[in-house]
């Protein structure tokens, strides 16, 4: 290793649902790829998930959602990071995103949306492209 | 004791083998094989070509025998769908009680004949409408349910002395139903006139769905006094539905998904024997509900083993006198995994496909996803496509004019035995590891269902293996699909609505009626009738299930990948 630390990730999944096949697949995939990988578990709050990701010291938050909460899930967790004084948290969401919301999660503050079908090596490249170890 | 054929031709039929399997390899060493490996969705290795020789160790009787006879690998009624056609019974539930009776409506008056509610997360939890956990996701992907007012809203003008209905609902399946009892009380209808269904299945929601509020033993003995008390009280009530569904839709193979379930069924009927009831008190009103996805001749395999493999495990394991115990009857949806964002419109094609082999494979009641479903919760016209498509097999296609029409196709039956042998290993398995509960709380099916997802996704991601629009014709256009929105004003409305039937209640009825489901938890004494009374001076699902917590503990998913 000539410096620095392996990128850090936390795959979370905000809300109630328990469609964990994507979230667990893409933890996997990043581990296989060399990232340390934090797996939140489900049913996690905004609140929670921030309070692990600030904890763990990670770089980066993956959101999963699968049962239409995103809407209100997503944007909470970055205005959460704001109001904990955080800006380098990079967030992105996945799952059964329509369309019409990727926009809105975009201006919101979440980085990228990856719907289904999305092959991992693509996922695990836009890491890989976007996401460098913070100065912590 | 006859052999399904002559011995005698089974030796003309390996030299005729040889001679086809030369010339065969002649061809492919010119030309190639289309793939380097065959094999099916979950993976299992498919030969080029089944003969006789494939099922020569199977006798007839005992393998296959007839309809409505014991082992039922060809069906569990004698008479099958030339007497009555499956049950189509299409999964509704959006926003309120009454947006979701409006879909109830279209749905009867398209030809419907069953129920089948989807709940909302937060009442799936055991969560009310105004609970912290529930912001943004009320009324989103069913219908929210938090008192007997909504229950009645739901099921407003329907004639439910008439009509079954299935309710998918796991931790508070118990409230719910209780619920569905007094609400039908209330109209004047008793409760041992209701049919339906809960799914009830809590050791699947460890394993795959993920939906749990209390640890897995307490949560089993819940479903254990539902299935005492329905034996007693609600005759024509299926007690538990033993999900196969989400176990395939979690990632696992075909026989994973086979193994795993009737695993759960054995668990449940071990604790009702544990409880004192005899077999066949109870066994009868056991459901199934399996996933039918796209390999078609893997899923109608698996339907004809699971039949088989139930009715051994029910006839020789657990000694059942009553043929009804032996019958395994299953509801199929076909798989909203297999369905794609791109292309939406192939999804008809595809759930098509897999509605065909559940009606091949012998389903009772079939769910057909609409095309729309990968993307939101269906519109009223992706919906009624979907129905239509059960009906054009059911009535067009003239598969149902005689009974397992795939019986005796060399693959098939080859493929059922195969199934059948490689679940009753991992059934085996399980069987060593003290059982089902035991082998969950080593998170052993969660990790070998993980590890079946993965094996899975790097095979598509390879291009192993294909879906069309995904990894192989990709087209770059946006293909307009109308997408059904939730009105946003939603959740203030229900919230209001909740907090009108609170302030209307007798509040020191609801404690007492509260306090006395928590002595029946304490005490170990059935629930249901204490939770029937709650529900009936208006205590909420929430404050149920509060009890629940609050004597039982709560449940933290493990995080298993």
């Amino acid at each position: 290793m000539t410096g620095g630390r392996r990128v850090r990730v936390m795959v979370a999944k905000p809300g109630l649902d328990g469609h964990d096949r994507g979230a667990r697949i893409i933890a996997r995939a990043y581990r296989d790829a060399g990232f340390e990988v934090v797996y939140s578990g489900l049913h996690q709050s905004p609140e929670e998930i921030v309070e692990a990701a600030i904890q763990e010291d990670v770089d980066m938050i993956g959101l999963s959602s699968l049962a239409g909460a995103h809407r209100y899930l997503f944007p909470r967790v970055v205005e959460l990071l704001k109001e904990n004084g955080i800006d380098d948290i990079i967030v992105v969401g996945g799952g059964i995103i329509p369309e019409d919301d990727i926009p809105k999660m975009k201006a919101a503050g979440i980085k990228e949306i990856f719907t289904p079908g999305s092959p991992l090596e693509q996922i695990v490249q836009w890491v890989k492209d976007h996401v460098t170890p913070r100065e912590v | 004791m006859s052999m399904t054929f002559n011995p005698k031709v089974f030796g003309d039929i390996e030299k005729a083998e040889e001679r086809w399997r030369k010339e065969l390899e002649e061809i492919f060493r010119q030309h190639g094989e289309r793939l380097e490996r065959f094999s099916t969705v979950s993976d299992v290795e498919i030969g080029r070509l089944y003969t006789p020789l494939d099922v020569r160790d199977q006798r007839y009787m005992d393998a296959l025998g007839f309809p409505g006879e014991y082992p039922f690998t060809r069906g569990v009624q004698p008479s099958m769908y030339r007497g009555r056609l499956w049950t189509m019974r299409m999964f509704a539930g959006l926003g309120t009680a009454k947006d979701t009776n409006r879909r109830f409506h279209v749905l009867v008056n398209a030809g419907q004949t069953g129920l089948s509610t989807a709940f909302d997360m937060p009442t799936l939890m055991g969560y009310d409408s105004d609970a912290s956990k529930a912001r943004g996701e009320c009324g989103r992907c069913g219908v929210a349910i938090d008192t007997l007012k909504d229950m009645e809203d739901l099921f407003d003008g329907l004639p439910i002395d008439q009509i079954t209905t299935s309710m998918t609902i796991n931790p508070p399946a118990s409230v719910v139903w209780a619920m569905y009892i007094a609400m039908a009380e209330n109209r004047g209808i008793p409760r041992n006139v209701i049919g339906g269904t809960i799914q009830n299945d809590m050791l699947k929601e460890f394993i795959a769905q993920k939906t749990f509020m209390c640890p897995p033993r307490p949560s089993v003995r819940l479903v254990t006094d539902t299935v005492e008390f329905g034996t007693r009280e609600v005759p024509r009530w299926n007690t538990i539905s033993i999900s196969g569904y989400h176990i395939r839709e979690a990632g696992s193979t075909a026989v994973q998904e086979l193994a795993f379930t009737l695993a759960d069924g054995i668990a449940y009927t071990e604790e009702a024997l544990k409880r004192g009831l005899p077999v066949d008190s109870f066994a009868p009103r056991f459901s199934f509900f399996f996933n039918s996805h796209l390999d078609f001749f893997e899923e109608i395999a698996k339907f004809r083993a699971a039949r088989r493999m139930w009715g051994k495990i029910m006839r020789e394991r657990f000694k059942a006198q009553n043929p009804r115990s032996w019958w395994l009857r299953f509801h199929t949806q076909t798989a909203g995994c297999s369905l794609t964002a791109q292309q939406p419109y192939n999804n008809v094609v595809r759930t098509a496909l897999e509605a065909l082999a559940a009606v091949l494979g012998g389903t009772q009641s079939l769910h057909t996803n609409s095309l729309d479903e990968v993307l939101a919760i269906p519109t009223e016209e992706a919906a009624t496509i979907a129905l239509r498509t059960q009906q054009i097999i059911a009535e067009e296609s003239g598969v149902a004019n005689t009974i397992d029409p795939l019986g005796g196709s060399y693959f098939v039956e080859g493929l059922t035995d195969k199934m059948e042998r490689d679940a009753f290993e991992i059934i085996r398995k399980i069987d060593d590891m003290g059982g089902m509960l035991a082998a969950i709380e080593r998170n052993y099916p969660q990790q070998e269902i993980a590890d079946a997802a993965y094996h899975y996704q790097r095979q598509i991601d390879a291009g192993e293996k294909t879906v069309v629009g995904v990894n192989k014709y990709v087209t770059e256009e946006d293909v307009p699909v109308e997408i059904l929105e939730i009105d946003e004003e939603l959740e203030r409305l229900q919230i209001e609505k909740l907090n009108r039937v609170k302030s209307l209640r007798d509040q020191t009825r609801v404690a007492e009626c509260l306090e006395r489901v928590g002595e029946a938890c304490a005490a170990d004494t059935n629930v249901m009738e204490p939770v029937i009374a709650a529900v009936k001076a208006q205590a909420t699902l929430q404050e149920v299930c509060d009890v629940y917590r609050s004597v039982f503990g709560i449940y933290r998913d493990p995080g298993i990948y």
